[in-house]
């Protein structure tokens, strides 16, 4: 047993490090450090920086366009960009619907559709969740119905996050009404700009536009937008899912957050003291940081692992439930810190106007992020669908 | 041992539920956020006429001579429509100081008009830097012909915006943190010198940073005895935050309605999600935080008029307990509502926000328990 890093990956470390300090813009850097809405724009230039380099899809087979990294090397990359608080990789493209379909897809649909993930020049989103169809996901009601050399696609999704910029969209849609619920399903991927595609902005009570209801009233699908055997959806979703929940436990980015947090108790004054040596906030700060070292370590025994061609299995569903707790846990401990300047609501600087905030710039998106990370344990299948997971597959209960 | 309400508090729950009922739908409400204002002013006079301005004035001062039980029933149902007319500021705390410690002059002048609703109150206790001691004052007041000049900055002065009047803690004497030498103010909003940076709160108020550039007041503006206020400002505050501590009670029996309501309806895996039975659990979890809650609300609002040292503890275990139950309730509510939680449309992200922000007001847990093991 070794945890420690060999003197290739600390070169390869190195190298990642001096590569983002070269590279990742100022401007983007800035609104990203200060807490701002990100845009579209900031994503896309930046995955197209780590694109230039063949860096922007290590998960990816390298025939595909992958790095061909060993594991070690694709965490410490994750664990560098998330250091230097780089945009998130949009996961729709590149983690999601990409590896469904250098996985499952023909050839031919592979030559089409893998250049624009991996170029971000095509913008994807993710059709799955349904008004009546949430944690239940395989009771979904979309309808895909085949005519001629078209399906003909009725129905609705929701939670569609930023479907608003999205060029296409993967959809899981029902094609069979008559057998079991899994076995109807179909993976079928559309353009946004087709006729009868509707987006609908859902506003988050934090005042933010992430998510989007979208309707599909007849829209014409061209039946090679099939991805593999229709009713064989189910299959692909629960592959992607899997896929989704492996990089969700944020240690890199909990890591600055839990930084940014010390920061911010070293500023913050209590009774003439820095709120830091408080010792009940620090007691908070100390258990927080020990949580987020369990779920390290935790993550790197998955890795490892993976690494010996295992996983990522169920039990990656604890990295899910961890990961989410901990990064919304650090946004309680902001708004705590923040006092009574939490109460503020900088809605238009933080959306990027230039205007001050009321209170110090380090809490002042401290409650509406607050607002926001409670999304975490309810996205990307539930924390208690979690525990149903490994309950079930885990724990064989 | 009697927890009921008399025949007289009844009539009041039923004409305040019947408020929120029938003019304070959550459509009204977030209309009124919206608004340039933030507050509907034919309301508040509403509030008025039923007399619900008056409630804790003695009779002698033209008010209704109601107990902290009155004002814990006003609150509790306000809490329940997420009310964001300045009653907390207006008759709690500017009311309460008057109360309290205002002069003859000063009950005369301001009172009537306040219970009338046409004047509206803000206090400012807060500074960028105190956090939630109230004996952090570093504005002063200094001496000067026939009265005092204030100067510093009040911040995050809830309901600011739409006050008429201000009452303002500023030190007359001793250093920064001293409990000794702060004395309370009534500033007209609009006397030369005071300057406001309004703003909305993330919970649906409005907010003022109030800087105080050399204003000048008159001995008769004195609330209470100079050098003294902190003991005056004190007592107010913990009837405030009894005061929100049943607003919060209000608000956290709503989430938990609505939260058990949405799992006995809401279908997933062919049954609603209440038959399952960690969501049983959780909402068992809910409604014993809730409960405890009120008891705990109940018990601080019969203390106010204990002694000091009696009172800073009953109010300080409650805030305690209610910060406690608002977070567990808001997050679980927000939780098993699952994507429809997380929405401006729907209400209960509206109270988990509201609730939020009560944790803050007044000093949080952490302050709080403090306190208490002071």
């Amino acid at each position: 047993m070794d945890l420690s890093f060999s003197a290739e990956d600390l070169a390869f470390q190195r190298e990642v490090r001096s590569f983002i300090a070269e590279n990742y813009p100022a401007d983007i850097k800035a609104r990203f450090d200060a807490g701002l809405e990100p845009r579209k724009e900031d994503f896309v230039r930046w995955q197209k920086i780590l694109f230039e380099k063949g860096w922007v899809a290590p998960a990816w087979p390298k025939e595909y366009g992958g790095t061909g990294w060993t594991a070690t090397q694709k965490y410490i990359f994750q664990e560098e960009l998330g250091a230097a608080n780089t945009p998130g990789i949009i996961p729709f493209g590149l983690s999601m619907v990409g590896p469904v379909i250098y996985t499952f897809a023909t050839e031919e649909q592979k030559k089409r559709f893998l250049p624009g993930i991996l170029s971000s020049d095509v913008w994807w989103c993710q059709g799955y969740s349904e008004p009546g169809s949430g944690s239940d996901l395989a009771s979904l009601k979309t309808k895909a119905v085949r005519q001629g050399d078209k399906y003909i696609v009725n129905g609705s999704k929701t939670w569609t996050t930023m479907a608003q910029w999205a060029d296409w969209i993967f959809c899981l849609v029902r094609t069979d009404s008559s057998v079991k619920q899994q076995e109807g399903i179909s993976f079928l991927l559309f353009d946004m700009k087709s006729p009868g595609v509707t987006v609908r902005p859902i506003i988050t009570m934090d005042g933010g536009h992430e998510v989007n209801e979208c309707f599909f009233d007849n829209v014409e699908v061209p039946v090679e937008n099939l991805i593999g055997q229709e009713g064989m959806g189910w299959t692909y979703a629960k592959f992607l899912l899997g896929h989704e929940r492996s990089g969700i436990a944020a240690v890199a980015r909990s890591k600055r957050g839990i930084a940014k947090l010390k920061q911010i108790a070293n500023t913050e004054q209590s009774d003439g003291s820095p709120l830091i040596e408080d010792p009940d906030y620090r007691r908070k700060l100390a258990e927080l940081e020990i949580d987020l070292t369990a779920l390290e370590y935790t993550e790197l025994r998955t890795l490892a692992r993976e690494s010996q061609g295992k996983g990522p299995g169920p039990e990656s569903s604890i990295l899910k439930i961890k990961g989410t707790e901990i990064q919304q846990a650090i946004t309680e401990l902001a708004v705590e810190a923040a006092g009574y300047y939490a109460f503020a609501y900088n809605r238009r600087a933080m959306d990027g106007a230039n205007e001050p905030v009321v209170g110090p710039a380090a809490t002042a998106f401290a409650a509406p992020s607050y607002f926001n990370m409670r999304k975490t344990s309810i996205y990307g299948g539930s924390n208690e669908i979690q525990k149903n997971i490994i309950a079930k597959m885990v724990l064989g209960l | 041992m009697d927890f009921n309400y008399s025949d007289e508090q009844k009539l009041l729950i039923d004409s305040v539920e019947r408020f929120i009922q029938d003019d304070y739908d959550f459509d009204t409400r977030r209309a009124i956020l919206k608004s340039e204002d933030g507050f509907r002013r034919d309301l508040w006079q509403k509030f008025g006429e039923l007399g619900w301005l008056a409630v804790p004035f003695s009779e002698e001062d033209g008010g209704l001579g109601g107990t902290a039980v009155e004002t814990m029933i006003i609150m509790e149902c306000f809490g329940r429509g997420l009310v964001v007319e300045p009653y907390l500021s207006t008759v709690v705390l500017a009311g309460g100081l008057l109360r309290h410690g205002g002069t003859t002059g000063q009950k005369e002048t301001v009172l009537p008009e306040l219970m009338a609703g046409t004047l509206l109150a803000a206090v400012g206790y807060a500074e960028p830097t105190s956090r939630f001691n109230l004996a952090d004052v570093s504005t002063t007041a200094e001496k000067a012909a026939g009265g005092y000049v204030l100067k510093g900055r009040k911040s995050v002065v809830l309901h600011g915006p739409m006050a008429d009047k201000l009452i303002v803690s500023a030190r007359t004497s001793g250093g920064r943190r001293d409990e000794a030498g702060i004395t309370l103010f009534l500033v007209d909003a609009g006397a030369a010198g005071v300057s406001r940076q309004d703003y909305p709160t993330v919970d649906g108020l409005r907010a003022s940073e109030i800087v105080l550039d050399g204003v000048s007041v008159g001995e008769g503006d004195v609330v209470g005895v100079v050098g003294e206020g902190f003991a005056l400002l004190e007592r107010v505050i913990d009837e405030a935050t009894a005061a929100i501590c049943a607003e919060a009670v209000g608000a956290m029996e709503t989430l938990h309605k609505a939260t058990l309501e949405y799992a006995r309806t809401r279908v997933q895996f062919g049954q609603p999600i209440g038959r399952f039975q960690v969501i049983q659990h959780r909402l068992v979890d809910m409604y014993m935080a809730y409960e405890q809650a009120k008891s705990m609300a109940i018990m601080a609002s019969l203390k106010l008029d204990a002694a000091p040292e009696e009172r800073r503890r009953a109010v300080s275990a409650a805030k305690v307990q209610i910060g406690k139950s608002a977070r567990f309730i808001g997050q679980q509510a927000v939780q098993l509502h699952g994507g429809m939680g997380m929405t401006d449309e729907l209400n209960v992200g509206h109270y988990f926000k509201r609730l939020t922000m009560i944790e803050t007001l007044f000093g949080n847990t952490d302050f709080h328990l403090k306190r208490y093991a002071a």
